[in-house]
């Protein structure tokens, strides 16, 4: 097979590039963007229908679209564009060919098949079972279908990037240890592997139930493994948006971790501790142990929340240092004041940290602490929580990479750069309102998932305070605001993809937001240098609101459950 | 497979790689650790856990 060891010299980076391995990342990019536009409407529409002045979509149609946008979202675009980025911090960054180039084709054409089945099984109507899909709802039997096709291919694509490594090693592709960004990689295809098989382990038996072979299936029994999947494939997002963040300071700045090997531990952390944390899922469920709660939850989740702290400060400090290696050394916060806050992969990169840092670890922490988790549950805190760490984390973080991705993949030059500079900002913006004013509603105890807080046709009434009522509409406004984000980010790529001036030609310039060369991605290598007291400060903000929020929700709790 | 000698930054390839440097170079023992570990604690202790809950009558 001539065709898959083809490779062209990068123009921009010098760095080998495996023609094959090319083709299926943009494949897969591209289905994921479409994705993120369609069930990104879809969580406008539902938005909207909870905005109670609005209320958009009568209330089957609420349910149909909450669970079609969860799964277009969370899995399919995540996913898709988890598999590009997995091809490219291995084949890629390593310098070397994919293995099985038409394995890969195939595991895009099974995920691109099963998106497909589940897409029609939740829009034919009789699916509407929303994400956590929990038994005994039942949906339809090619719903689940869907879903196994997926993951199979899922898995497949992991697989691949497996035995890419192995290749890169024998090959001799690469020296020393492989690149932290290409280590993050593996943290997340581990974590997927763990993902995969739970799924496996629940879906199956499921869909056997759903087509009559199996009479019942253990409610929590159900929920147990499931959420083996289900939590477990928000680690992965959280491993891959991490590496993710390494790899736009690298490239644009060329920043290096402060500590490599710090950094490795602090994902050492993720791939041994992470997906436990799937416990605080059940931390309401009657009949299992508080043993198994707290030790998951706590014990050994507090490791690997020790691991995203870490990288919480290693990444702002590899950006420091960065700084103030290329000078900008005034003050405390003369380099982030200085930082190229217009080039729209670092300021996406850098509200992406900050709001999944504050907005969605901080609430994390809180709801998966057995005792204050009681307040929230299943309130709209929850999907407050959860926009903020995979729609302004993991979501933003690989729109931002997307930025660098269209000139160095597609070569393409980025169009409309005023709107692209903005994108970030608006998104961001956006998704910060929504996950606020959800948690807000949450703290107020308006439930998720519920078309109609007002109980207008309900022979029970139940009246909300008027500030529950107001935040639904500020949520709805916070929606409009991040729906306009995420169109400009389709508009820009797909524009770009399309009509961006090409890069490949020998004369090319430089592409707009990637300034210099960025060889430090695909590098071994620490800063050197301990001196990043911007980020000290920094840190010590994050940990005092921590603090303070934590304890305020004791203090709540001991409101509402007097001990006398 | 056996582990190629990474050499750290500087260093010639002679030098000692340290014990956890060789484990985080270690990608399949890391599968292995990253797939077992939740196995064990999270998913067969939840199931034992729910399989112990009486059958109500
Ligand atoms: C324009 C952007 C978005 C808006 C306005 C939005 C809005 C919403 C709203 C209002 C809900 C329903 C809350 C409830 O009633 O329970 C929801 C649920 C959800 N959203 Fe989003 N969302 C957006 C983007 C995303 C993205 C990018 C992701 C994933 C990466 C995501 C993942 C989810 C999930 C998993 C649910 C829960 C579905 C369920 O309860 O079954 N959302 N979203
Ligand atoms: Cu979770």
């Amino acid at each position: 097979m001539a065709a898959s060891n083809e490779f062209r010299t990068c123009s921009v980076t010098g760095l080998k590039v495996h023609l094959p391995a090319e083709a299926l990342i943009k494949a897969n990019a591209v289905v994921a963007v479409v994705f993120l536009a369609v069930g990104g409407l879809f969580g406008l529409l539902v938005a909207l229908t909870r905005w109670q002045a609005v209320h958009i979509l009568p209330a089957e149609w609420f349910y149909l679209l909450l669970t079609a946008h969860g799964a277009d979202v969370l899995l399919f675009w995540v996913i898709f564009f988890e598999v590009a980025l997995l091809y490219f911090a291995s084949a890629i960054l390593l310098n070397c060919r994919l293995a099985t180039p038409w394995l890969a084709w195939v595991a895009f054409a099974l995920m691109l098949a099963g998106a497909a089945i589940a897409n029609v099984a939740v829009l034919q109507g009789e699916s509407s079972v929303m994400f956590t899909s929990y038994v005994p709802m039942k949906a339809a039997p090619h719903f689940y279908v869907g879903l196994i096709v997926f993951a199979v291919g899922t898995l497949t694509a992991v697989g691949i990037f497996f035995g890419t490594l192995v290749i890169a090693r024998e090959e001799r592709t690469y020296q020393g240890s492989i690149p932290l960004v290409t280590f993050g990689a593996l943290t997340a295809a581990i974590i997927a592997v763990f993902t995969l098989a739970s799924g496996a382990i629940i879906l199956i038996p499921t869909f056997l139930w759903s087509v009559g072979l199996i009479t019942t299936i253990d409610p929590v029994m159900y929920k147990v493994i499931w959420w083996g999947m289900g939590h477990s494939s928000q680690q992965i997002n959280v491993a891959a948006h991490v590496a993710v963040w390494y790899a736009i300071a690298a490239v644009v700045l060329g920043a290096k971790p402060i500590s490599e090997k710090v950094s490795r531990t602090a994902f050492l952390m993720y791939i041994l501790f992470l997906q436990l944390a799937s416990a605080h899922h059940l931390l309401a469920e009657p009949g299992i142990s508080s043993e198994w709660k707290v030790f998951n939850t706590s014990y050994a989740l507090y490791l690997a929340v020790l691991g995203s702290m870490i990288h919480g400060m290693s990444v702002p400090g590899a950006i420091e240092a960065a700084q103030r290696k290329l000078g900008f050394n005034a003050g405390i916060f003369g380099w982030l004041r200085k930082a190229p806050w217009g080039n729209p992969a670092f300021s996406g990169m850098f509200i992406s940290l900050v709001l999944f840092g504050f907005l969605g670890g901080i609430s994390g922490v809180v709801l998966g602490t057995e005792q204050i988790n009681l307040m929230m549950h299943n309130t709209l805190y929850v999907p407050g929580h959860f926009h903020a760490t995979v729609v302004a984390g993991t979501t933003l973080a690989f729109m931002a990479f997307t930025y660098l991705a269209v000139p160095l993949v597609f070569r393409r030059e980025i169009v409309l750069p005023t709107l692209a500079k903005w994108q970030p900002y608006l998104f961001g913006l956006g998704v910060a309102g929504i996950s606020l004013f959800m948690m807000g509603a949450g703290t107020l105890g308006v439930a998720r998932r519920h078309w109609d807080i007002t109980f207008s046709d309900a022979p029970l009434t139940f009246e909300y305070p008027p500030a529950a009522i107001l935040m639904m509409g500020l949520n709805g406004m916070s929606a409009v605001l991040a729906a306009i984000g995420g169109l400009a980010y389709v508009l820009v790529v797909v524009g770009s993809i399309l009509f961006g001036k090409r890069l490949d030609a020998p004369d090319a310039e430089r592409p707009r937001f990637i300034p210099r060369l960025p060889t430090t991605v695909a590098a071994y290598g620490s800063a050197g240098t301990l001196h990043v007291p911007g980020t000290i400060v920094l840190v010590t903000v994050f940990f005092m609101s921590f603090v303070l929020y934590y304890f305020v929700n004791w203090k709540y709790l001991s409101e509402i459950w007097p001990m006398r | 497979m056996p582990a190629m000698a990474p050499e750290t930054e500087g260093g010639g390839a002679a030098e000692r790689v340290p014990a956890m440097q060789r484990l985080l170079d270690n990608h399949f023992l890391l599968l292995f650790l990253g797939v077992t570990v939740p196995a064990v604690l999270y998913l067969v202790w939840g199931i034992m856990e729910v399989a112990q809950i009486p059958i109500g009558k």
